[in-house]
């Protein structure tokens, strides 16, 4: 236990403060070699730079080695692999506008390792009611999981802070469930992607000074979902990635069809104060943001607490859901 | 009032869940075709897979149902 301790204290340390540390340099790189966007809600439209999946995926690697150094096994091998396709993945789609299936595909690739090592258990483990074995199934659910999670903390990278604040959350919760059930390998591999996120989160909160990129999102998406596959707690991953799950269902159930971000309408408007409203125009898809501000134009500060009150609900979803796995009707 | 009823189908969406779930163990997990006469597993697998996908897509129906009835009110303006 105490090996356990030390190392979980040392692997956060690394994630922490390796993002921490590396994120302001590539902020000035990023903006020395002029790869920034507009920022279209913040008063004057500040320039920030983008990609930050840099030093996310420097964070996430460096601290999963270092985890990998005191237990050497195949799982947090299938991490690695699976976060560093991710990137690549993120960074194409970040230098080069793609099309809607592109991350999708390409994502369901980077699952390939983790069937290639053989870093999953065949079946499906649910509260109340036991553990389902599905050897066929289960390796489709293993292709489609990466893309599900990268898309899913994805779409929900609309506002500052909002997809690496929600990481953060949601990792921290599933971390928890993890030690819940004494899997404490792939508890300190959840840490570590929840203290990557949370580093990043210091420069990407409002107003952020970096956005994440496609490369962020999709490293923070694909790595989550590989932890739940390799942790075996997907069920639970799921619940406590509900609030971002609700967003991309509410979206492809109004829009009825994947469609690339940067081709869809704005669900929301910006009003002469600087709050976020919700737009009247059909066409556009209805969205979590969309919902949240129906009542009444709100800060993109105030929406982003919203967000994470909903993260922090479906985080204790995820670790009720942990306590039920015990349980048996 | 709306943020509430995020949380409402948030809690929704959980207990679609665990009630999916315990579909999935109850019905598809024991399920057994051909018996002695050595039905292809494959082909087991395969029905297996059929049922999981029909519990799925119900899932996605109710939860639009359930869409529908929560946020009427906002869905329309």
């Amino acid at each position: 236990m105490e090996d356990q301790i030390i190392t979980a204290v040392l692997v956060s340390i690394v994630a922490f403060f390796s993002v921490f540390v590396i994120t302001p340099f590539l902020i000035k790189y990023l903006e020395k070699r002029n790869l920034v966007v507009k920022d279209y809600n913040r008063k004057g439209g500040a320039m920030v730079a983008r990609p930050g999946g840099i030093s996310i995926i420097i964070g996430v690697i460096a601290s999963e080695l270092i985890l990998y150094a005191f237990f050497p096994s195949i799982h947090i091998l299938a991490i690695v692999i699976t976060s560093s396709l991710a990137f690549c993945v993120g960074i194409v789609d970040d230098r080069k506008v793609m099309g809607g299936w592109f991350k999708p595909v390409a994502l369901a690739f980077c699952a390939i390792p983790i069937l290639l090592l053989g870093a999953y258990d065949p079946g499906l483990a649910f509260p109340l009611f036991g553990f389902v074995k599905i050897p066929v199934l289960y390796i489709g659910l293993v292709i489609f999981m990466i893309p599900i999670t990268g898309n899913t903390i994805n779409s929900i990278d609309v506002l500052n802070g909002i997809a690496s604040g929600f990481t953060s959350i949601a990792s921290f919760a599933l971390s928890a469930a993890l030690f819940v059930m004494q899997n404490y390998e792939i508890a300190i591999a959840s840490l570590a992607l929840g203290f990557v996120s949370l580093a990043f989160y210091r420069y990407h909160k409002f107003p952020s000074r970096i956005f994440p990129g496609d490369s962020g999102a999709l490293v923070f998406g694909a790595t989550y979902g590989a932890i739940a596959i390799v942790g075996h707690v997907e069920v639970i991953a799921a619940v406590a990635l509900l609030p971002a799950i609700m967003n991309s269902f509410l979206f492809l159930s109004s829009m009825k069809k994947i469609v690339e971000h940067r081709q869809i309408k704005n669900p929301t408007f910006l009003s002469d104060d600087y709050k976020l409203g919700a737009t009247h125009d059909k066409d556009a898809p209805t969205t979590i943001v969309r919902l949240i501000v129906a009542a009444k134009p709100l800060t993109e500060k105030e929406i982003g607490f919203v967000i994470f009150k909903l993260a922090i609900f479906s985080g204790i979803l995820a670790v009720i859901t942990a306590f039920l796995m015990d349980v048996r009707i | 009032m709306i943020a509430g009823l995020v949380y409402v189908f948030v809690f929704a969406m959980w207990l679609l869940i665990l009630v999916g779930g315990g579909l999935m163990v109850v019905m598809v997990g024991p399920l057994s075709f051909g018996g002695s006469d050595g039905f292809d597993p494959i082909l087991n697998s395969g029905i297996k897979i059929a049922i999981a996908l029909l519990i799925i897509a119900a899932w996605i129906f109710i939860l639009s149902k359930v869409k529908n009835w929560i946020f009427q009110k906002q869905l329309k303006s």
